[in-house]
This record gives structure tokens, C-alpha cells and sequence, in this order.
């Protein structure tokens, strides 16, 4: 290939020295990085290789569409929920099936609980070891860090004795070895720049998030019923309600939903006052590292969240607001439609699928997928054992979409973009805050700690808007309204004889829908695009280029032996491969590598 | 409040061999009341997110499909200090939160369950998206569930026989074994 620019303006160089960041994992297994280096060792071609959800559509067919959320929950590892809630709206939006208010808001509480919960968790144990130092958190001055905690937030637990006890109980835990959470990271690596005092800090916010995460997910067994993998209805959702019955069995009783507000109050305060404190002052030692924007700058793609008002899918109602971004003018805002043909489309050129003219994209409701494994003929390696991939030819499984031809960033960052651009005055009001505070301009949005900064702000809303949601259902409990479901049209005899319907909505990490058709009673089809594959995407007929690897291009690594900026950009985007990473060979097997050639 | 134990299966049922974890906790589910305390749970494959259910556990029994290197559908019984080394493998970077970091985390937390036991099997067939157990594996069922006894007996719970199904199910209704088995689309006449 040598250089090349592709029609979305990034330069591709495949002639230095390639670096293969491979943390593959048998099943769903994921997400492979190949990237070539200049004599500086800066990343001038990117490649994103997945693998994920081949055949779903298959195991679906002639199923009951009323139970696909169920087998949707199990399709990743991590997002089971948002799943599950595609999935009982697209059969509902086939159905003409509309939901009551409770159910609406329930959902709405559950979402917002999750955002909540997957961006701290994403922040610090995904990814905040990117940033975070924690061996340097050992040789940190607790008093130095009691000032530094005390500086930046009103957060009780501040005092030199404290990071002490935290210092020595990690101090312990490194040394012990036993488990090894900590090792294999690239500790002591120059890309780290926070001083030891900042590194023990966040460490301990690590352990604070740890207990936090255990009360938050309460939400969810409340109204699921149980947790992981709640149960979700189509039609509302499967909880009764019963404020004025202390304990009936099964049933959400005030005493539930004391707790519940007692939680929200606790979700306000940890983000506000630990995760957005800590993400600022993580941020002002990295900002000179500006890199990683990719597509942020031009393109991105919302489909809008939260309705406020029960089964009404449009800017109207949704409290973070749908649209796409095209080359980077804020100023037109276009309207998205998941049902428009000719607005999202699947391609699948560089995809290991195939269709009868590649040249052309297909709508999920037309949706296609025939497998097709073949490498190109300058892969290196065997089937089996890839050692380098050909990206001229089919390199990936997954599909690329694309929106009006476009190449498209979603999650936290495009949202608040999104929401920005629209107009909406508390994302506005969040965003110029954290900007101001930190002296930086609205481009420093568009990198890596963008997308980072936009997910915490992000996580403090949904804990903030819980609590709006929270009281908004207690009015309407006491109101006398308890329905949670309407279960008028659950009976296939009321179905036609054909019917088909999206659901669509945000992820934690991005642009989710699912598109199902339905044919007397049972799934027809069933076709979903998930946040990772707009993201991960792979290169389209037209040689666009997604938004991982345009984020790669350009930044300089410290040493290519140590990928860090790489795991930085990608995990910024909060990528969903952490799934099903459990079967496992015995120890002395590595299944992850990296390779520099 | 801790739970006295934890049954926890882990895996995805949509995977073939992978679904035994979950399968085996049903079948324990199934067969036996357990006493007050012990919980059983269909963990699915949530990684850092099981992490909540791990630490209010006193003591932890998994139940997974595990690569020993082992001939297919080879069962075997983990205890102790030995169960984190075959929770999961050196990887990249600590990022990829497998079950081994859920083990590691809750140690950090001083919260590890203080009894851990896994009943792994060897797994033969895991490419089959929308596929059950195969035949040998959905065999170690059975003796698993024997093994789990035993385990349990020696933390000190007596596990008594049901006489009626259980009214609540480990997982949902839907993919119950029978259903989902049944219900695969049969394509060409042939499974999909």
C-alpha cells in the first residue's frame, strides 16, 4: 500500500515496523490492534480486527419474539440489560405495544443506573490503570495526599491515616503476588506522568469504587427481580409495585424503595465528588497528550436516550437527544431515522461475510450474514494462527457500519456532542464548566481523555437524573398509577400475520439498536448493530476508515514494546471485549501478546 | 448480610460446552433444596461485574468449563489456593477483567470468600453459537452435581432432595435446556 488517503481524510503508511497488540480470547473473542510505526515510533496505519455475535441472527429465527431478550442479555458479557431493553422495544415498536408510565420510568431508572455503574467501573478498573500508576502509589507521602484529596473534593474520607492504612494494605498485596492483578501492566513506563501522591489517590478511589459497585447494582435486583441477567417484560417490565404493603413476597415494597433513594444519594455523591474531582486532576497532568481524537472531531452518531415520555422514541422526549455529526459542523444537527434504508447500512468489503455485490451497504432490515472466511494474499501466518493481517482484503468479523456512507463515532463523547451541538443547557452547562476549570478549549474534547472526561460527566448526569426519575415515580405511585405492564397484545392469537419493529436507544458505550421482523408469531429475522461495531469497524468498500483505528493515527508511543497509548485510545472507548474471557487455558499458556516486527 | 455460600455458574449457554457452568447450577437447583444461606446463581459471563456477589459470599463453589488441558469432558474438582490459577492466564494487561481479577479484586477488598472450591470440565466443543452441551460433556452433569454435594457437605450443609420443582428457576424460563434446545431453527432440515 505504502501512503494512501482514504476518502475520510486520515494518511495510512503500512511501511514501518509493525506492532500486533493481540488480547484475543477464544470466544466472542474480540478485538486484535495491529498498527505500523515511522522511525519515531508514531502510529501511521491502524488496523481493527473483532470478532463478535456471528450467527445471532441465526439462533434467533423461529424463536418466540417475546423471549429474545433473554437470549440478547446473553450476547455479551457485560451489557446484558441494555440488551434485553432493545430488544422488548423492538418487539413492542413491531407489536404496536405501548408501555405504561411506570414502566418507563423504571426502565429510565435502570439505564441511568447502569451508565452510572458502567462508567465508574469502566473508569477505575478498565481504565484508569492507563493513567494510574499504582506502583508509584507506593512510594506516595499519604500527609502530601490527604492535602492533594482535600484540595479537590469535600470527600470525607481525606486523612493521612487513611491513605497510610490504603498504602500498606496494597503495599501487602503487591508484594504477596499472589493473584497477580497487578502484573503484567507496564508499570514505571514514561507515558505515566502523575506524581506518586496523585497515583495513591485514585489508587484508592479504585477500592472505594470497589465497595461503591456492590450497592449500586442493588437497583437492579429490585426491579429485575435479581442480578446479573434481570428479568425484563415485553410490554413494561415484570415488577408490581406495592408502596402501602411493607414486605409482600415478590412484590417492590416502600422499604425497596427507600433504599433505592438512599443509593441515588450515594451515586450523587461518589461522582461528584470523587470520580469528576479525580478525572480533573488526572486530566491536568495529561494535557499535553491530545491524542486519539479519530473521527470525534468530524463524525458522530447518537440515537438518542431516556425518554421522558412513555413510548415516544424522539427528540421530544429523549433527555440526551439523537443526531449525527458530519465533518465536523456543530451547527447542523441531522435527524437520525433507524428505519430509513438509505440511512444506516451495513457493509461488508473487508468483513468476513458475503454478499452478492459488496460494493453496496444493506439495512439491518434487510440485513445479510453469510459468513465467508478468507484471508488476503499478504496475510502472514496460517488460518489458525494469524501472525499478520492483509487489510486490503477481508480482515474482520465484524460488519461496517455506516450512516449515509459516513464512518461514525458513538458513545459517551458523541453523545454529549451530540446534546452540545443541539443546544441542550445541562450538558452545556457541564461540559463549559469542566473545560473552563481546566483552561483547555472545546477541541481538547476530540482525543482519548475527551471521551474520558465526556463518560464521567456523563456518569454524574445519569446520577443526578436518577434522582429526578426516582421522584417522578414515587408521584406517580402515590398518584395511585401501579401498572407496570400492559399485557393487552402479550397473547400472539392478537399479532398480524407479519409485523416488524427497531428498538433503539444508547448504550453505555454507544448507539445500539435492534431490528427485528416477525412472521406468524415467531422471529422472521433479527439483526442488531452494537456500540463496538461502529466503533471497532473495519475499513468499507469506499476505504473509510472507523473510528478506532483513525483514533490510533498519529500518536507517538514511548517504547512499541509497551503499547500503552494504544490500550489508552481503545479503552476509551470503553470496548466490549472484556466478555466471556473465562475459559481459560491452564496456567503457562499466554493467550495475549504482543508482537513487534 | 453474607450469604453462608455461593453457587455461582458461570459461562454462556449459547456457546455449546461453555454453557456448562450454568447448566450444572441449574441441575444442583433442580435437585436439591438448599439450607437457608446458600445461593445459587447464574453468574453468565459478567467478569468484573460478578465481583459484588463474590465478596458477600462466605465461601464461593463455581461451577465452569475450564481448559486443563485435559482430555474432552475430563471433570475435575479445584480447592483452595489452587482455584485462582485456573481462573484465568496471564494476560496483556490487567484490563481484561477474566474471573481471576473478580478473585484478585475481592482479595484486595480483604473480602475473599474464605472456602473456594471449582468443578471445571474440560470442554470439547465450544464453536457452536446457538448449540447445547455436547453429549459427553451434558454426561459430567450428573457427577458434578455429586461433586457439589460433597463440597457442600464438608462446609457443613445438608442438602435435601426436592420432592417438588423448585417455583423459582435459575435462569430464565427461556432457555431453560429443554426450550432451548427444542426451539433451534432447524435449517435445511438439518441444525443450524
Amino acid at each position: 500500500m505504502a501512503a494512501v488517503t482514504t476518502p475520510n481524510g486520515f494518511e495510512l503508511d503500512d511501511s514501518g515496523q509493525r506492532v500486533v497488540v493481540d488480547p484475543i480470547c477464544r470466544i466472542e473473542g474480540h478485538l486484535r490492534i495491529e498498527v505500523n510505526l515511522d522511525e519515531n515510533n508514531v502510529i501511521r496505519n491502524a488496523v481493527s480486527m473483532g470478532n463478535m455475535w456471528r450467527g445471532l441472527e441465526v439462533i434467533l429465527q423461529g424463536r418466540d419474539p417475546r423471549d429474545a431478550w433473554a437470549f440478547t442479555e446473553r450476547i455479551c458479557g457485560v451489557c446484558t440489560g441494555v440488551h434485553a431493553l432493545q430488544s422488548v422495544r423492538a418487539v413492542e415498536d413491531a407489536l404496536d405495544i405501548q408501555i405504561p408510565t411506570n414502566a418507563n420510568l423504571i426502565r429510565n431508572l435502570m439505564m441511568l443506573a447502569q451508565y452510572t455503574q458502567d462508567h465508574l467501573v469502566h473508569f477505575y478498573h478498565l481504565h484508569a490503570l492507563d493513567w494510574v500508576d499504582v506502583v508509584s502509589a507506593l512510594s506516595a507521602d499519604p500527609k502530601a495526599t490527604s492535602e492533594l484529596q482535600q484540595a479537590i473534593s469535600r470527600w470525607p474520607k481525606s486523612s493521612p491515616a487513611y491513605f497510610s492504612d490504603v498504602q500498606k494494605r496494597l503495599t501487602k498485596f503487591v508484594e504477596s503476588g499472589q493473584l497477580g492483578i497487578f502484573a503484567n501492566a507496564y508499570w514505571g513506563s514514561p507515558a505515566y506522568k502523575l506524581p506518586p501522591e496523585a497515583n495513591l489517590l485514585a489508587t484508592t478511589h479504585y477500592l472505594e469504587a470497589l465497595d461503591f459497585q456492590k450497592e449500586i447494582i442493588k437497583i437492579h435486583t429490585v426491579f429485575g427481580g435479581r442480578n446479573p441477567h434481570p428479568n425484563w417484560l415485553v410490554g413494561g417490565m415484570p415488577c408490581t409495585i406495592d408502596i402501602d404493603n411493607a414486605g409482600a413476597a415478590g412484590t417492590v415494597s416502600m422499604t425497596w424503595l427507600n433504599m433505592i433513594s438512599d443509593i441515588i444519594d450515594q451515586s450523587i455523591a461518589f461522582t461528584d465528588q470523587v470520580y469528576i474531582p479525580d478525572l480533573k486532576a488526572i486530566a491536568s497532568f495529561y494535557k499535553d497528550w491530545g491524542f486519539g481524537g479519530g473521527l470525534s472531531s468530524m463524525n458522530v452518531l447518537s440515537y438518542g436516550e431516556f425518554p421522558a415520555h412513555p413510548n415516544e422514541y424522539t427528540n421530544h422526549s429523549f433527555m440526551l437527544p439523537s443526531g449525527a455529526i458530519v465533518d465536523g459542523d456543530l451547527s447542523n444537527v441531522h435527524d437520525v431515522d433507524v428505519r430509513d434504508p438509505t440511512q444506516i447500512q451495513e457493509f461488508v468489503s473487508h468483513s468476513w461475510y458475503e454478499y452478492p455485490d459488496e460494493t453496496v451497504g444493506y439495512h439491518p432490515w434487510d440485513g445479510v450474514t453469510e459468513p465467508k472466511f478468507e484471508l488476503g494474499p499478504n496475510t502472514l501466518g496460517t488460518k489458525t494462527s494469524i501472525e499478520q493481517i492483509d487489510e486490503s482484503a477481508k480482515y474482520s468479523w465484524l460488519k461496517a457500519p455506516r450512516w449515509r456512507g459516513h464512518a461514525m463515532e458513538v458513545g459517551p463523547l458523541a453523545r454529549y456532542l451530540v446534546a452540545y451541538a443541539r443546544g441542550r443547557e445541562d450538558i452545556k452547562e457541564q461540559v463549559d464548566s469542566l473545560l473552563s476549570e481546566l483552561g483547555l478549549p472545546i477541541t481538547a474534547l476530540f482525543s482519548t481523555l475527551g471521551r474520558t472526561a465526556a463518560r464521567g460527566l456523563e456518569a454524574s448526569w445519569s446520577a443526578h437524573k436518577m434522582r429526578e426519575v426516582f421522584d417522578e415515580l414515587m408521584t406517580n405511585l402515590k398518584n395511585g398509577d401501579s401498572a407496570t405492564a400492559n399485557m393487552d397484545k402479550f397473547d400472539p392469537s392478537t399479532w398480524p400475520a407479519e409485523a416488524r419493529g427497531v428498538g433503539f436507544g444508547e448504550a453505555p458505550r454507544g448507539a445500539l439498536g435492534h431490528w427485528v421482523q416477525i412472521k406468524d408469531t415467531k422471529i422472521d429475522n433479527y439483526q442488531c448493530i452494537v456500540p463496538t461495531t461502529w466503533n471497532a469497524s473495519p475499513r468499507d468498500p469506499q476505504g473509510n476508515i472507523g473510528a478506532y483505528e483513525a483514533a490510533l493515527l498519529g500518536t507517538p508511543m514511548a517504547n512499541a514494546e509497551q503499547p500503552l497509548e494504544i490500550l489508552r485510545t481503545i479503552h476509551s472507548f470503553d470496548p466490549c471485549l472484556a466478555c466471556s474471557t473465562h475459559v481459560m487455558s491452564h496456567d503457562g499458556k499466554e493467550l495475549s501478546s504482543v508482537k513487534v516486527r | 448480610m453474607k450469604d453462608e455460600a455461593l453457587v455461582l455458574g458461570i459461562g454462556n449457554i449459547l456457546w455449546a460446552d461453555e454453557g456448562f457452568g450454568i447448566r450444572a447450577a441449574e441441575a444442583l437447583h433442580a435437585k436439591f433444596e438448599m439450607p437457608d444461606g446458600v445461593r445459587i446463581t447464574d453468574g453468565g459471563t459478567q467478569g468484573i461485574f460478578l465481583l459484588p456477589l463474590v465478596r458477600s459470599a462466605k465461601r464461593l463453589l463455581i461451577f465452569d468449563a475450564v481448559d486443563f488441558g485435559d482430555p474432552p469432558a475430563t471433570l475435575k474438582l479445584i480447592v483452595g489456593d489452587e482455584v485462582p490459577r485456573f481462573m484465568g492466564v496471564r494476560k496483556m494487561s490487567m484490563h481484561q477483567a477474566g474471573f481471576q481479577e473478580v478473585l484478585a479484586s475481592a482479595e484486595l477488598a480483604g473480602e475473599l470468600p474464605g472456602e473456594l472450591a471449582l468443578i471445571g470440565v474440560q470442554p470439547e466443543l465450544l464453536d457452536d453459537y446457538g448449540g447445547s452441551l455436547r453429549p459427553s460433556v451434558r454426561e459430567q452433569i450428573g457427577p458434578a452435581i455429586r461433586l457439589a454435594e460433597q463440597v457442600l457437605e464438608r462446609w457443613g450443609f445438608e442438602l435435601r432432595p426436592r420432592t417438588s420443582p423448585p417455583e423459582e428457576l435459575v435462569g430464565p424460563g427461556a432457555l431453560d435446556i429443554r426450550d432451548y434446545e427444542e426451539g433451534r431453527p432447524l435449517i435445511n432440515g438439518e441444525p443450524s
